[in-house]
């Protein structure tokens, strides 16, 4: 299975980002391969306007079942949960570390966006 | 005669111009309020409403029985109003243009058109001036559609004011399109140049004769006036930091009839403009 983390950097040691929909950067990692590829979000960080309904698409696409981030607004919620993906908030700093809590059961599912559209 | 009164930036008196040179006018004038996140030219002119229309735009509603999940519809939608993984589409009406697209590209036809409201248009009539006014509703973001619907209220053979929105994005390219000049309001300081010039680009770029009024001259520097020179951009208007203006401004009241002594600098702007346009159409 995938798992999708928002990033500014490119590899496991880089920092969570908080925002979902404007993340730089998405981490994609495999679990069974134990491998990732990264894909540039920054064409959609910089929209006006559906940032979160882009990154969820890119997302969807990316074949992610999960995605783990600081914060997720409640239009990319709606679209994420549409495309039967699950979504882990949390404040772990790093990939790593976010990828750890994964691994061992310590992330909570949301159950519902955890902040309002346009928060940055 | 079109006139449509602009700015870079908000709070430099459009709106004041606006009223002014309608007044002044004399002859019957529509007044068209395009600020229609926060129309206020209403607030000089006493008068009731004493009409209102909603304004919806079409959005999309998708049939499920019909819908095969193909996503031809969100790889169509621009603004990802529409997304479809495969899925049954999930609508963004918030974000909808009402382009019509998803419906038209939509292969067995499971999207129809439903009307979503964004706004009303209201009517008020005060001597020789007819105020239309577009009023936005909360929490919608869509102002173009609405200042095009205020728009549409313009009568062949009537002069119209257009009262822009501040800036230069999509809500005021709307309300710049197809009119015959455009007055740019700007003050003399570093916030009220650094706007002015991206106003200038704009009306530029959409190839529309255009002059400066220089609102609160007193204040600042002479920066404005010496970009306005380099540029041969016209300066139609003076208007100086009279703090009489202010109070007026604050009460509601019109300066050409608070302060009558200023009733000359608002005739000249409207002859200037109706000479230019002869002049340049003529």
């Amino acid at each position: 299975m995938k798992i999708a983390f928002s990033t500014s950097g490119e590899n496991l040691s880089a920092p969570l980002d908080a925002r979902f929909g404007r993340a730089p950067r998405f981490l994609i990692y495999d679990l069974e391969t134990k491998t990732f590829t990264v894909i540039d979000n920054r064409k959609t960080m910089d929209s006006a306007q559906g940032a979160g309904i882009q990154s969820a698409e890119t997302v969807a696409r990316s074949g992610a079942k999960a995605v783990v981030t600081g914060n997720c607004g409640p239009k990319a919620f709606r679209v994420l949960s549409s495309a039967g993906i699950r979504i882990f908030n949390t404040g772990a700093p790093t990939i790593q570390e976010a990828l750890e809590l994964y691994r061992a059961g310590g992330l909570t599912e949301a159950d519902a966006a955890n902040v309002e559209g346009h928060w940055s | 005669m079109i006139l449509a009164i602009a700015s870079g930036k908000g709070g430099t008196g459009k709106t004041t111009v606006a009223v002014n040179a309608a007044r002044v006018l004399g002859s019957e004038v529509l007044l068209l309020d395009c600020d229609v996140e926060e129309p206020n030219a209403h607030l000089f002119l006493p008068g009731r409403v004493n009409a209102a229309d909603t304004v919806s735009i079409p959005v999309p509603q998708v049939d499920e029985s019909l819908c095969d999940g193909c996503g031809d519809c969100g790889s169509f939608c621009e603004y990802h109003a529409i997304v479809s993984f495969g899925t049954l589409p999930l609508v963004f009406p918030e974000m909808c243009h009402g382009c019509g697209g998803c419906t038209m590209v939509c292969p067995p036809k499971a999207i129809r058109e439903v009307d979503r409201r964004i706004g009303v248009i209201e009517a008020i009539r005060t001597g020789n001036i007819t105020l239309i006014q577009g009023r936005l509703d909360v929490g919608v973001a869509m102002a173009p559609p609405l200042i095009r619907a205020v728009k549409a209220r313009l009568r062949d053979g009537t002069p119209a004011i257009l009262d822009a929105p501040p800036g230069t994005s999509c809500p005021v390219i709307a309300t710049l399109r197809d009119v015959d000049f455009v007055v740019l309001v700007t003050e003399p300081t570093p916030f009220g140049l650094h706007d002015l010039k991206l106003a200038v680009e704009t009306v530029r770029e959409l190839g529309i004769p255009f002059g400066v009024v220089i609102n609160r001259v007193g204040v600042g520097d002479d920066r404005v006036h010496a970009y306005c020179r380099e540029e041969g951009i016209p300066v139609l208007l003076e208007i100086p930091d009279d703090r009489r203006i202010a109070e007026a401004y604050s009460r509601g009241e019109l300066i050409v009839e608070a302060l009558p002594e200023y009733g000359n600098l608002f005739h000249g702007l409207v002859e200037k403009i109706m000479q230019g346009k002869m002049n340049k159409r003529g």
